[in-house]
This record gives C-alpha cells, sequence and structure tokens, in this order.
C-alpha cells in the first residue's frame, strides 16, 4: 500500500475540518478521519504479512523522493514490523482520543485540528527512513502538544504547557546534534547522507558513536521520561485535556521509545553497547523510584503520570540490557503501555467529568454508581500490575526474561531491581483501586451533596465513550490472551537490530 | 551603451523611480495619496518583475562593478522585501504627510544596498554602504510626533558613522599594507601578518555594526523601539540582508587566505550574539524591541553558517535570509496592525487576541513558530541547513550551545503564542479590520512561510545558483 496515504488523508481531512462550521460537521469530519485512519492502519498490517513473506529487504512498501538534492535529503518512508505495530497503536489512541473529546464545545475546531496534527507528526515519525524526515515529523508533533495543554488543559496549564515544550524541544535539539554526526561521520566515498539505510551500512567509527550515541538516546529518552528528565510527564500529563494525556503517554512517549531503537541502537550498536550499563542504572531509577512516587499521589492523573514513567523505564530497560528477548519486550511494552495508560486516561476523564475531582481521598464506591467505568478502572488497573491475560503481563515478563538472559550479576540485580517494583506497583494501583472504587460511596467535590443528586441522571457512559474504551481495552485483552498477534509483526523485526549488535 | 543599461537595470530602475518621485514631489501640490500610493506599489512590482529579466553577468567600471546570476536574485530578493514592506505600510503613509520623501528615501538606500552588493572594490562598498545607511537614519525619523523617533534616528547615525569610521580605517590600513583596493587583488594581497589581521578586524566591526552583531549591537534595541514600523523592518531585513549577503562574499573569496582567523572570530561574534540577544529578548515587554533582540539571536545563527564550507553555508545563508524576510515582515506586519489600531506596542497588547482576531493571530502565531524554528513553518529548514553547514567543521560542544540556544529561543517565541491563544484579554481588545494592502502583504508572508520550507524549490535554486556562480 502506499504509506503517505497515512499522513495525506489526515492532513486532507484536517484541513476539511477548520473549512466547515457547524460543530456537528467539524466531529464528523474528525470521527471519519479517527476511523480512516484505524482502517489504514489495518490494511497496511494485513498487507505487511502478506508481503513479508516474499520481501528481500526488511523495510517494505519504500517510497523514495528527492526533497533536498543538495544536501541528500529525501523524503524515504517505509515500515518494518516495529512501525507497523506502532502505527495500529497510534491509529487505536487516536480514534479513542476523538472519542472521548466529542465533548468539547470551546474552540472545537481548532482542537481537532490540532489533534490530527499531532496523529500527522506520529505517522510520519514512524514511517520515516530518512533521518532529516523522521526529525521534522518529530518536531512537528511537539507545538500541538503546547497548545492543546494551554489551551484546553486545567489546573496550571500554561506553566506545564511551556515545560513540556521547552523540554520536548530540546530534546529534538539533542536528537538534532546526534543525527548531524551521523549525517557527517557516516561517510563512505565523502558523500554524506540523511537515509537511514545507508548510515546503517556504514555506521559511525566507535569513537564518534560513543560521542553521538548519548545525543540521540538522551534526546530520545526524554521523549520516554529518562530519568533524570522525565519532570514534564507528571506536569503535562496532568494539566492536559483527556485526549491529550492520552496521545501524550500513549503515542508521544513511544516516539521517544521507537527513536531509541531504530536511531539510537540500530544507527550506533557500538555505542549501544558501551553505555548499556549506564542506561540499565537510569531505567532501574526510573522503574523504582517512579513507582515509589506514585504511592505518595493522590491525584488520579499524578497516579498514573509517574506510573508511566515507572512503565516507560521497562521500555528503556529492555533496549538497554541489548538481549533479542529484552528488545522485543520493549516493544511489547510499548505497546502495552500505550494502548493501557491511554485507557487509563479516558477513565479518569469519564470518573472526573461526573464527579469533578480527581483527588483519590475525595471519592469512594464508584462502583455503585457507575459500574461500567468503575470496572474498566479494575481492569486497567489489573493490567498495569501485571496481571496474566492481559498485555503488561506479556510484555513485563519478556523485559525481565530477557534481562535475567544476558550474563553478569549486574543484570540480574538490575532484573531484580525492575522485578520489585512490581510489588510497588500493586501497592498502589490495589490501595487508589480500594479508595476509589470500593467503600461507602463518597464524592467531596465543590458542588458538595448537590454532585451525588446530579450524577443520578449520567453514570452510564455515552456511546462515545464506551466505543472508546472498548477499542482499547480490547486491544490490552487481545494481546494478553493471544500476544502472536503483536509478536509475529516485532520478532523478525527486531532480528535486524540484533544483525547490527555484535552478538545476540 | 546597452550593456551598462542591461548589466545595472536594478540599478538604473531604482534610480529611474527616484528621479520620478522627485519630479512628481516637485511639480504638482495637490496629489490624492491613495492614488499615488497605488502607482508607487505598482511600480515597485514592475521593478521585481524586470529584475527577473535576462540573465546578466560581468563587470563595469574597471572592475569596480560586478553582477551575476546570484547578485541579480539578492538584489530581486530585497526588491521583493521592499516591495512588502511598502504593502504593509500602506495604512500608515496614507495619513503620513511626507509619505513620498519616505519612499525616495527607502528607494535611495535600497539603491546603496545594491551598489554595495554588486561592489567589487572597496571604495565602492564603502560608497554603497553609506548610501545604505544614511537614509535610513532619515527614515527613523519619521514618526514626526514623537520624541523617541527623533532619539532613534540619532542614535542610528551616531553609531552608523562610527561604524563607517572603523571600517573606514581598516580600509585605509589595507590599503597601506596591500597598495589596493581591489578585491580580486586583495584576494591575493591578503597574508595572515598581525597589521592585516588588525585593519581585518576593523573593517568586521564596521559590518557588524549594520548586521547588530554582538558586541555591535548596543543601537539595535532603541532604534526599533523609537522608529516607525516599517523603518524597523526594513533594518532587520533589507538592511541587514544586504550586508549579510556582502559579507558572505567578503569572507569566503576576498578573505579566505585568513580563513583560520575569521572563523574563530565569526564563531565568537555568533555564539555571544545567540546568547546574549536570547537573554535580553526573554523579558521584554515591548514588542519591537522584543523583535529587535530576537533579531540579534537570529543573526547569531546566520553567522554560525559563514564558519562553516563555502557553497553550503552560502546557500543556507540566502535561503535563511529568503525565510527570514516572509517570517520576519509578517511579525513586523501584524505588530503595525496592532499599533495602528491600539496605540500599543507592549507585548500584553496581544493578551487573548486570539479570540476577536483569530486570523491575525494565526498569521503572527505562524511567523513566530517559523522565527522560532518549528515545522512544517520555512525557519525550521533555515535554521536546520544554517546549524548542518557548520555541523561539519566545528565540535559537538559549539554544536550543543547552538541547538541549546534555539530551545532558549521557542521559549519567547511561544510566550507570545501563549499570550495570544491561553491568556484573557486584559481590555476589551475589538476585532480589528486590516485593509486591503497590508493584508495581501500577510498573505503573501505567510504563504511564504509555508511554501518555502515544505516545498524544496526555493532551497534548490538557491543551491543550484551558488554552485553555478561561484
Amino acid at each position: 500500500m502506499n504509506l503517505s496515504l497515512l499522513i495525506i488523508v489526515p492532513l486532507i481531512l484536517a484541513v476539511a475540518g477548520l473549512l466547515v462550521n457547524s460543530q456537528k460537521q467539524v466531529k464528523g469530519i474528525a470521527l471519519a478521519s479517527g476511523i480512516a485512519q484505524l482502517v489504514l492502519a489495518f490494511w497496511l498490517a494485513i498487507s505487511f504479512m502478506l508481503q513479508r513473506k516474499s520481501a528481500v529487504s526488511e523495510f517494505l512498501f519504500q517510497q523514495h523522493f528527492e526533497w533536498f538534492r543538495h544536501l541528500n535529503i529525501g523524503y524515504h518512508i517505509g515500515v518494518d514490523g516495529i512501525s507497523v505495530t506502532m502505527i495500529l497503536l497510534t491509529a487505536f489512541i487516536v480514534l479513542a482520543g476523538i472519542l472521548v473529546s466529542w465533548n468539547v464545545k470551546r474552540m472545537s475546531k481548532e482542537y481537532f485540528f490540532l489533534m490530527q496534527v499531532l496523529a500527522i507528526g506520529a505517522y510520519g515519525f514512524f514511517i520515516s527512513l530518512d533521518l532529516f524526515t523522521l526529525f521534522f515529523f518529530l518536531e512537528l508533533a511537539v507545538v500541538p502538544k503546547f497548545m492543546l495543554i494551554g489551551i484546553w488543559g486545567s489546573g496550571k496549564k500554561e506553566y506545564s504547557a511551556m515545560k513540556l515544550a521547552l523540554m520536548l524541544m530540546a530534546a529534538s535539539a539533542l536528537v538534532f546534534v546526534g543525527i548531524t554526526g551521523l549525517y557527517f561521520f557516516s561517510t563512505t566515498h565523502g558523500v554524506h547522507d540523511f537515509n537511514l539505510l545507508t548510515v546503517a551500512d556504514h555506521p559511525l567509527p566507535t569513537d564518534k558513536q560513543k560521542i553521538f550515541f548519548p545525543f540521540v538516546f538522551i534526546g530520545f529518552g526524554i521523549f520516554t521520561a529518562l530519568f533524570p528528565f522525565h519532570t514534564w510527564v507528571p506536569d503535562g500529563h496532568s494539566s492536559a485535556p483527556t485526549a491529550a494525556s492520552m496521545f501524550l503517554a500513549g503515542i508521544s512517549m513511544k516516539l521517544g521509545g521507537y527513536g531509541c531503537l531504530r536511531v539510537a541502537v540500530y544507527l550506533m550498536p557500538a555505542g549501544a553497547q558501551f553505555y548499556s550499563n549506564a542506561i540499565i542504572v537510569l531505567a532501574c531509577i526510573a522503574i523504582l523510584y517512579g513507582a515509589l512516587v506514585t504511592m505518595m499521589q493522590t491525584d488520579l492523573k499524578y497516579i498514573n503520570a509517574y506510573s508511566s514513567v515507572s512503565h516507560c523505564g521497562f521500555v528503556l530497560l529492555g533496549i538497554g540490557i541489548l538481549t533479542k528477548t529484552a528488545i522485543n519486550g520493549a516493544v511489547l511494552q510499548m505497546i502495552s503501555h500505550g494502548l493501557m495508560t491511554a485507557l487509563f486516561f479516558a477513565v479518569i476523564g469519564m470518573i472526573y467529568e461526573r464527579t469533578h475531582t480527581r483527588e483519590v481521598s475525595k471519592m469512594g464506591g464508584l462502583l455503585k454508581i457507575m459500574p461500567f467505568i468503575s470496572t474498566l478502572f479494575v481492569l486497567v488497573g489489573l493490567c498495569s500490575l501485571g496481571l496474566p491475560g492481559l498485555s503488561g503481563f506479556v510484555a513485563e515478563v519478556t523485559i525481565l526474561v530477557g534481562s535475567w538472559q544476558r550474563v553478569g550479576a549486574y543484570y540480574q540485580w538490575a532484573t531484580i531491581i525492575a522485578a520489585a517494583s512490581i510489588v510497588v506497583t500493586a501497592v498502589y494501583i490495589l490501595r487508589a483501586t480500594a479508595k476509589v472504587i470500593m467503600g461507602p460511596l463518597k464524592i467531596n467535590n465543590s458542588l458538595g451533596e448537590a454532585a451525588l443528586a446530579q450524577l443520578d441522571g449520567r453514570p452510564a457512559a455515552n456511546w462515545n465513550e464506551r466505543a472508546a474504551v472498548y477499542l482499547l481495552a480490547g486491544g490490552i485483552i487481545a494481546m494478553g490472551i493471544a500476544p502472536f498477534l503483536v509478536t509475529d509483526f516485532i520478532y523478525p523485526a527486531t532480528d535486524f537490530i540484533l544483525q547490527q549488535l555484535s552478538f545476540k | 551603451m546597452l550593456e551598462y543599461i542591461f548589466l545595472m537595470k536594478q540599478e538604473l530602475m531604482l534610480s529611474a523611480l527616484i528621479f520620478l518621485l522627485l519630479i512628481i514631489y516637485l511639480a504638482s501640490n495637490n496629489l490624492v495619496t491613495e492614488k499615488v500610493l497605488t502607482g508607487i506599489n505598482g511600480l515597485l512590482i514592475a521593478n521585481l518583475l524586470l529584475g527577473f529579466w535576462g540573465n546578466p553577468t560581468g563587470n563595469l567600471f574597471g572592475n569596480m562593478y560586478h553582477t551575476d546570476g546570484l547578485i541579480v536574485f539578492q538584489k530581486s530578493l530585497l526588491n521583493f522585501a521592499l516591495l512588502v514592506i511598502s504593502f504593509m505600510a500602506y495604512d500608515w503613509l496614507k495619513v503620513h504627510r511626507h509619505y513620498l520623501e519616505f519612499y525616495i528615501l527607502m528607494l535611495a538606500a535600497l539603491l546603496g544596498a545594491f551598489y554595495m552588493i554588486s561592489s567589487r572594490h572597496l571604495l565602492m562598498f564603502f560608497l554603497g554602504l553609506e548610501l545604505a545607511g544614511i537614509p535610513v537614519a532619515l527614515m527613523a525619523n519619521f514618526d514626526l510626533g514623537r520624541k523617541k523617533s527623533s532619539e532613534a534616528a540619532l542614535k542610528y547615525i551616531m553609531s552608523s558613522a562610527f561604524a563607517s569610521a572603523m571600517f573606514l580605517f581598516g580600509a585605509g590600513f589595507i590599503y597601506a599594507l596591500t597598495g589596493t583596493l581591489d578585491f580580486f587583488e586583495l584576494q591575493k594581497a591578503a597574508t595572515a601578518n598581525p597589521a592585516f589581521l588588525f585593519a581585518f578586524i576593523f573593517i568586521l566591526a564596521g559590518i557588524g555594526f549594520k548586521i547588530s552583531a554582538v558586541p555591535f549591537h548596543l543601537w539595535t534595541a532603541d532604534v526599533y523601539q523609537g522608529a516607525p514600523v516599517a523603518t524597523a523592518s526594513y533594518l532587520s531585513v533589507v538592511s541587514k540582508g544586504s550586508v549579510l549577503f556582502v559579507l558572505a562574499y567578503l569572507l569566503f573569496n576576498v578573505f579566505q587566505n585568513i580563513f583560520i582567523t575569521w572563523r574563530a572570530i565569526i564563531i565568537l561574534l555568533a555564539l555571544l550574539s545567540m546568547v546574549l540577544g536570547n537573554l535580553f529578548a526573554l523579558r521584554q515587554q515591548n514588542s519591537k524591541r522584543f523583535m529587535a533582540f530576537s533579531s540579534i539571536t537570529q543573526m547569531g545563527f546566520v553567522l554560525i553558517a559563514l564558519a562553516a564550507g563555502k557553497l553550503m553555508s552560502t546557500s543556507a545563508l540566502i535561503y535563511f535570509i529568503l525565510v527570514y524576510l516572509f517570517s520576519n515582515l509578517a511579525a513586523f506586519g501584524v505588530i503595525a496592525v496592532v499599533m495602528d489600531h491600539t496605540g500599543r506596542e507592549d507585548i500584553n497588547a496581544f493578551k487573548g487576541f486570539y479570540k476577536k482576531n483569530p486570523s491575525l493571530a494565526w498569521v503572527f502565531a505562524l511567523a513566530l513558530f517559523s522565527l522560532a524554528g518549528i515545522p512544517p513553518m520555512a525557519g525550521f529548514f533555515g535554521k536546520f541547513f544554517l546549524v548542518l553547514a557548520v555541523a561539519g567543521s566545528v565540535n559537538y560542544v559549539i554544536l550543543t550551545l547552538i541547538a541549546l540556544n534555539i530551545v532558549l529561543s521557542v521559549y519567547y517565541y511561544l510566550r507570545i503564542v501563549r499570550l495570544m491563544f491561553m491568556d484573557d484579554a486584559e481590555t476589551s481588545l475589538n476585532r480589528i479590520s486590516v485593509s486591503r494592502m497590508p493584508k495581501w502583504a500577510l498573505w503573501i508572508c505567510t504563504a511564504g512561510t509555508i511554501v518555502t520550507g515544505v516545498m524544496s524549490g526555493a532551497y534548490e535554486y538557491i543551491a543550484t545558483l551558488v554552485k553555478s556562480v561561484w
């Protein structure tokens, strides 16, 4: 299939949404765009599977146009198994995000436009095989986040928006330094090239890899909440409107993980091996520290934001360990965490819309009045703590097995520390569940007793909310019960990354 | 004779325009302002279009004057900038008593810039530099009622005179050392002996004043603030652009023997401009002062590209000026519109701007995104190429410094976006209706910031041109 459709279709529909006037049309076009993206993503996944058997190159559906000829910059796109799963994830979350923002009244036109620009940035990033194009799409996705948080957010939204924009811009700046390094030092005949495949064939000399690997890895790592650069995550997530939170945690953080894998590890294998131990330390800190900090949070959004730091630490751990199983696990964890955290934010958003509070201590016994939403809360909580049968278990176990496989007490201690965090996760998830879902009914918000009366009318989820959560919960359960649906895509693709690394 | 006309077509057209305006000014006393302004804008369009006709290459006046495809393109770029400025200043000039003089001065300054770009001799260069400088000082004084405006004019003329003196001192020294002022002979005579470097530094300082590179930037903020918006935008785009074109030529051709020396100086100037420009821009409350410091920072980014290989950095530089032209003029255009309607030039005038004026707010926001280097705006490509040009020849520490400066600059551009989109209005800001001419100019600039980037044609054209000429 033509991969550019993933950019063109949302772009056309996003612009079309700007041209119409009525709220209904705007929302209709946004929904159409979300559905079209999901259809395209499934079509891509199916045709990828059908064609892979006979394919020569790992990257299918390649297209290459010259863009800036004098600088060897091309619009070069193509997908491997990892990108296909990422695109599917993006399509799921975008559609769910559009569905949960069905009630956005203020400036809805701009809202859906920016959402779709974000989606375009993500798709473009995942399909890029040219470092310039990749960087272009990476930065394209930063400013819409700033606008979404700053305009439609809550709390100290301006502060959070600016903090997020600056930290992500700084991250891109580091990535930029890294890719210029790749451009200039991976030369064979004095010709510099941004093409990912060319750079992979002519890797940098080892001393240059040692210089530029940290730039790329830390740059993308900031997107994935690499400790100690994770501070944008809690503020950004908690101030953002629901759909933007879903997008931030579900996709934006995955841009970082994918970038670490595709650019940092794939193109600079020697650098990856050199810094492997350092990455593992940082990842373990993020995992444990994130989990411990989550225990102290009282705001549901903060709970999920800090737990994202912890879960994304697993992604970085998987990448840092550099064994096949661990890298597979890292990709699985990206998908699992993407779906799970998006669902969690959607559920929190629904609870907030009804109770007007996100404080754990102010709520209780919600199961009695909104059973559907509460059930989902429990489901996603269990997924987060790694219950077998749900996606979180598959991903985290794969990573832990992979990291145990790497020989050396150092790595086994890292595994033990990471595994220990699961206990902490259980503590905060079960405690939040117990307080919010179980127990006697109580809601203390600014409305007081009137809140309960007001709730009577609409405890159940609306059709749009139902559709969104079915989508995401379906993904979590499918991946938990039948991991092969995803791993069939991922495993062959990670082989190519491991071929770059000298050991397997 | 025909050859003269052909080679100097752009200069001759400007001169003809200047004389035409002078005659109109002297001959008639009951002019209809709107009609004259429309006529002038029509002539400027004709002037721009005629500039593209033919592809002259050659030397005149004993090699003092040179023209080729690249130079014609550079001049057309400046012509275009002048046209946009003229469109944007329409409302302001319409009610101005001395609008004809303003045009005469602006065109004279542009003529000076043209001679400067074409010069292949230090004296010719100096002539152009002065002609491009002195009328601008007068233009700075064109808000006749405001004291700040006179102050700006005085500051500009003083610092400009000082810069000229430095330049002349350097040029004199060079003449004493080498016995020539001709660029081609200087190229051979340039050596790295201390006296020559001394002279070179003085010349560079003189030029540094014009592009307001730190530490020669002190006049910039005051002049931008005091001068009318049209003059400020002329200063920031045309004046700086023309000097940068020449600077690139001087460094890469005339002074290429002392590459090692000037490279270090340029990197130093560039980093200083970036850092100081950024730090001062962070807390500016006046939108024109803000644009002044932002332009100092942008000059830092341009200068850093000069520290790289000849072809790549010249293409990146010219391309960046094209992009900068669109984005900076759009930003100045919106500031001018708001000033005309509210009389306010502080940044808080933009609070809650989006609610009543969505399209103006988007134009301003897109211009700021472009200045900040955020895709898909052209500024992203401009900055990327500038830094890419230099990335191969400096170490990664400097590269990281540049990248972090870009991030720092994002803060204050986004600060204004935040004011416009996220804050509530302080005062009851009304809907501003923009009149026809400025609206066209804003549309052109916005389209330019979008198209010149994603469509690679502009850069490809410039890169091919630079390759073919140099």
